[in-house]
């Protein structure tokens, strides 16, 4: 027999494993399409969907025009059964706006109108008496602010690993390491080819390609606009500070930014950040030592606690934005068949189950037959994490399973078991690792676990010395071994 | 779930811990001794060039060897060792008896009932995060430990091209190994204006190697998207960068060697009070933390340059555990504060009857200078030293004599310090 071309033909493929792309994945895996989501990084979320603020939006930072605000209204209420099915580490812990003077108070009554007429539900203005009630870690001058209780806190990353871990279960295809290079329109089919030669056809193509929208637009023949890179810098801290408030706290926002705001995480550490820059590299990723006193200076305006000394580690991360500041999701007028979800910024990660409605949609309009498959299974199984189970519980599951005994990460209490399961789950990497399992993201950054994550790695995957890496590609993390020396 | 009832719990199987639980078993007390590891040793085991055991053994041995010693001093002892099993809580029970779950593949979780607690969980290594280096943020950024790890346990060799920032006595040691395995280290660069690690490592690690040695010099930027590429480093005028200066070296890794902390997370965690200069527990003579039966000693009380140092220290806290088992407490006890140019003194207290051993690190580098201890003003003890430096620490004994012939008074003040004498 000859050799048969098998052509892989979808019906949808959607170009980055970003909050967007996989909400969209997720979404439309509850139809009967075949639908492969193509990453250009080496694991899912590993780009603006990893480094921002985590935080589930109040509703009322943004005008009642703007779509960004009505999917983020949407988008805020969808996460209580999203967390039912998937499990990530989210919590309404609310949003506070604190004002520290009569003129902000000013300001932040604006938002509270703005927030009324969005339809954010429960938010309240409050006297300076309520705001310290509700967040005692506050500085005794504030004058009053906003409270958002339907705000909350998520790990954006594990949220969008549950995303892609539930389309996969339900048949969509993953391909990383898949940057997207051309790419043509003929005979109904979008060709895609990537920087290694692999093609894949598909009759529609979602563009959710975060900081390269722009990129792929201009690769596929789609219209022009350019994706403009803010940088914003983080400093996490330690989850002993004794600096951590039980609700998000921002400042009053200005015209460019939300301000620097105190975020408490849902794993117990500190977030202080971000700075907003414009920066002409879109891999850019680098923190700088002068920001840091811009950072705590202002953050410590709110919660005086604060201290530079325990910060644990500092990262950055780059908001994908458009000029004008809205998400600009439309099908594209110049080429059939492909949809833009571009401009993603903040309230991108708040919105993101309600842009994927919102592109379901599109694509329905555009022709797309949606037909409910009736296997769909909304729930992936919980992954049990010994840090948040009594001694009692564990010393069962290590019945089970004796490696749930063997800590590996000694600062946030993971163990192998947990590491594996990360491995299995097609986490190959040391970040893609920390970011499923949170070993290495404490306080002493993976000095104590990274030779023996990478041991566990090389015996899970069969991967050897010099093909570990931090996040892909050319991060490999080892030159050479004593034993047996390559030349 | 399996209960272990002892006197004395012991967490952390390495110098400071086998110490401790051989001074206490001796006395005749059940003793268990915790490790995280598969084996004895803690960080011994990965320092595999020699210079340890002067003090103890009076020999110089390897870190394995040193450790070897101790197992084996464990190991005729009736010391109940509990290898791979990690301390997770730390409880204070009502009837005064100490509570910790260890979690173990092996044994599954131990809940262990103990009268006495010793501390002993060593320090982790400070890191990029905590020395804000800014720039990218690629692979080929390791602690020295870790790449000590690596080499001398795992067997590899983390990169080529090495720059190491700090020169703390692991990065001095593992410029050396990293020669010797093949890479090239281009740099060691080092904030102060003097070397933070022992002499005898600056001249054994360095300039047998010649590798360069930069002070007042910081690493300014990381360059480098997947990998390393190359660092700038800055010189300071004055105590600030001087940009001006700055120059870059093109490396694939870079090891940090920016110090120690003391690991205590799992005393905070039972509100035991600790020590900002030291980042250990404030201790008293009996090198008793803040909360009753909970004794602390080695790394994890303040970090020790010599290994001899936390095994003498770790036997001593042993030795005051089995006291306390017997129900001896201090006559007296004296507070002892650092004077001009000490920065710390260990323990925070003495006791004047039974003699105390003090540790105290200086503030200042100098030669010919003089350690007096003065009790309500009046000095007691005189000592010349030929040279001190921070990174050296001195230990200091205080034996009962001293005292005997004194009026201590109600309200004793006692001070440790460093001067230049004329």
């Amino acid at each position: 027999m000859k050799d048969l071309q098998v052509k892989q033909v979808y019906d949808l493929a959607i170009i980055g494993a970003g909050v967007s792309g996989a909400s969209i994945a997720r979404r439309l895996a509850m139809y009967d399409l075949d639908t492969v989501l193509l990453e250009k990084e080496t694991d899912v979320s590993f780009g603006t969907s990893k480094a921002n603020s985590g935080i589930i939006h109040g509703g009322f930072h943004h005008g009642t025009s703007l779509l960004k605000s009505r999917l983020e209204l949407q988008g805020n209420l969808m996460f209580d059964q999203l967390q039912r099915e998937l499990h990530f580490p989210f919590t309404r812990c609310g949003i506070l706006v604190a004002a520290l003077n009569v003129e902000e108070m000013k300001t932040v009554e604006y938002l509270y109108d703005r927030g009324r007429k969005n339809g954010a539900i429960g938010i309240e203005l409050c006297s300076r008496e309520r705001i310290l009630d509700l967040e005692p870690k506050l500085t005794r001058d504030v004058v009053g602010g906003l409270y958002a209780p339907g705000g909350g806190i998520i790990e954006p990353y594990r949220f969008v690993f549950s995303l892609v871990e539930s389309a996969l279960m339900n048949g969509v295809r993953l391909m990383t390491d898949f940057k997207v290079t051309s790419a043509v329109y003929r005979e109904g089919l979008h060709e895609v080819r990537d920087a290694s030669g692999r093609t894949i056809y598909s009759r529609y193509v979602v563009n959710a390609a975060g900081l390269y929208a722009d990129e792929i637009s201009r690769i596929f023949g789609g219209e022009q606009y350019s994706i403009i890179a803010r940088k914003g810098e983080y400093y996490l801290l330690d989850r002993m500070t004794r600096a951590c408030p039980g609700k998000v706290v921002f400042p009053v926002p200005n015209a460019v930014s939300k301000g620097m705001l105190v975020i408490p995480t849902v794993e117990g550490t500190v977030l202080v950040g971000p700075t907003a820059d414009e920066v002409p590299d879109k891999e850019d990723l680098g923190t700088s030592s002068d920001k840091l006193k811009q950072i705590f200076d202002s953050a410590r305006q709110m919660i005086p606690n604060i201290s530079s000394r325990d910060v644990i580690t500092a990262f950055s991360g780059l908001r994908p934005a458009l000029s004008g500041g809205d998400f600009y999701i439309e099908p594209s007028r110049l080429i059939p068949h492909f949809i833009h979800v571009a401009g993603i910024q903040s309230p991108g990660l708040t919105a993101a189950p309600a842009i994927a409605e919102y592109v379901k949609d599109l694509l329905k309009e555009g022709g797309l037959s949606l037909k409910e498959r009736s296997d769909y299974r909304p729930t992936v199984d919980k992954v049990p994490r010994i840090r948040n189970m009594t001694p009692f519980d564990i010393d069962a599951l290590i019945t089970e399973n004796p490696a749930y005994g063997n800590i590996i990460c000694r600062c946030e209490n993971i163990s192998e078991a947990e590491i594996v399961e990360a491995i299995h789950r097609g986490h190959e990497t040391i970040d893609g690792i920390k970011f499923f399992t949170r070993a290495g993201m404490g306080r002493c950054q993976g000095g104590f676990c990274t030779g023996r994550i990478i041991e566990i790695i090389m015996r899970e995957t069969g991967k050897s010395f010099d093909e570990i890496s931090k996040r892909g590609a050319n991060s490999t993390l080892l030159w050479r071994s004593l034993c047996e020396r390559k030349q | 779930m399996r209960t272990e009832t002892i006197d004395t719990l012991v967490i952390g199987g390495g110098a400071a811990g086998m110490s401790a639980a051989a001074a206490v078993e001796a006395r005749g007390y059940s003793v268990a001794l915790v490790e995280r590891d598969d084996e004895l040793g803690g960080v011994l085991l990965q320092c595999i060039h020699n210079g340890f055991g002067l003090h103890e053994f009076n020999e110089e041995l390897t870190g394995p060897e040193y450790a070897e010693r101790w197992i084996r001093i464990i190991g005729k002892t009736k010391t109940k060792v509990f290898c791979s099993t990690t301390i997770m809580e730390l409880n204070l029970l009502e009837d005064g008896r100490r509570e910790c779950f260890g979690y173990s593949s092996v044994h599954g979780v131990i809940r262990f009932l103990a009268r006495t607690v010793v501390l002993a969980m060593g320090c982790r290594e400070r890191n990029r995060g905590n020395v804000m280096i800014p720039g990218t943020r690629p692979a080929g950024v390791f602690t020295a430990g870790l790449a000590q790890r690596l080499v001398n346990m795992n067997g590899y060799i983390p990169g080529k091209d090495v720059v190491i920032v700090g020169s703390g006595d692991i990065g001095l040691i593992m410029a050396r190994r990293m020669q010797w395995v093949g890479s090239t280290v281009h740099a060691v660069v080092e904030i102060q204006p003097y070397p933070s690690g022992l002499t005898r490592n600056i001249s054994q690690c360095l300039n047998d190697f010649k590798i360069p040695l930069y002070l007042s010099h910081v690493i300014s930027r990381i360059y480098g998207k997947d990998r390393v590429e190359a660092v700038d480093i800055t010189p300071l005028k004055d105590g600030v960068p001087d940009q001006s200066g700055t120059f870059r070296i093109t490396c694939d890794t870079l090891l940090l060697s920016v110090g120690l902390v003391p690991e205590n997370e799992l005393s905070k965690q039972v509100g035991i009070e600790l020590n900002p200069l030291t980042g250990g527990p404030i201790v008293n003579s009996m090198l008793m933390t803040s909360i009753e039966g909970v004794f602390s000693a080695g790394n994890v009380l303040h970090v020790h340059d010599l290994v001899d140092f936390v095994s003498a220290e770790a036997r001593l806290a042993g030795e005051k555990v089995a006291d306390y088992l017997e129900g001896k407490r201090p006559a007296r006890e004296i507070r002892v504060k650092p004077g001009s140019n000490v920065k710390y003194v260990n323990p925070g207290s003495i006791d004047p009857v039974n003699g105390s051993e003090l540790y105290l690190r200086p503030l200042i580098v100098a030669n010919n200078s003089f350690l007096t201890v003065s009790l309500n003003g009046e000095v007691i003890k005189k000592q010349k030293k030929a040279h001190v430096q921070p990174s050296e620490m001195i230990k200091l004994s205080l034996p009962p004599k001293i005292f005997e012939q004194l009026d201590i008074g109600e309200d004793p003040r006692m001070e440790v310090s460093l001067n230049d004498e004329s």
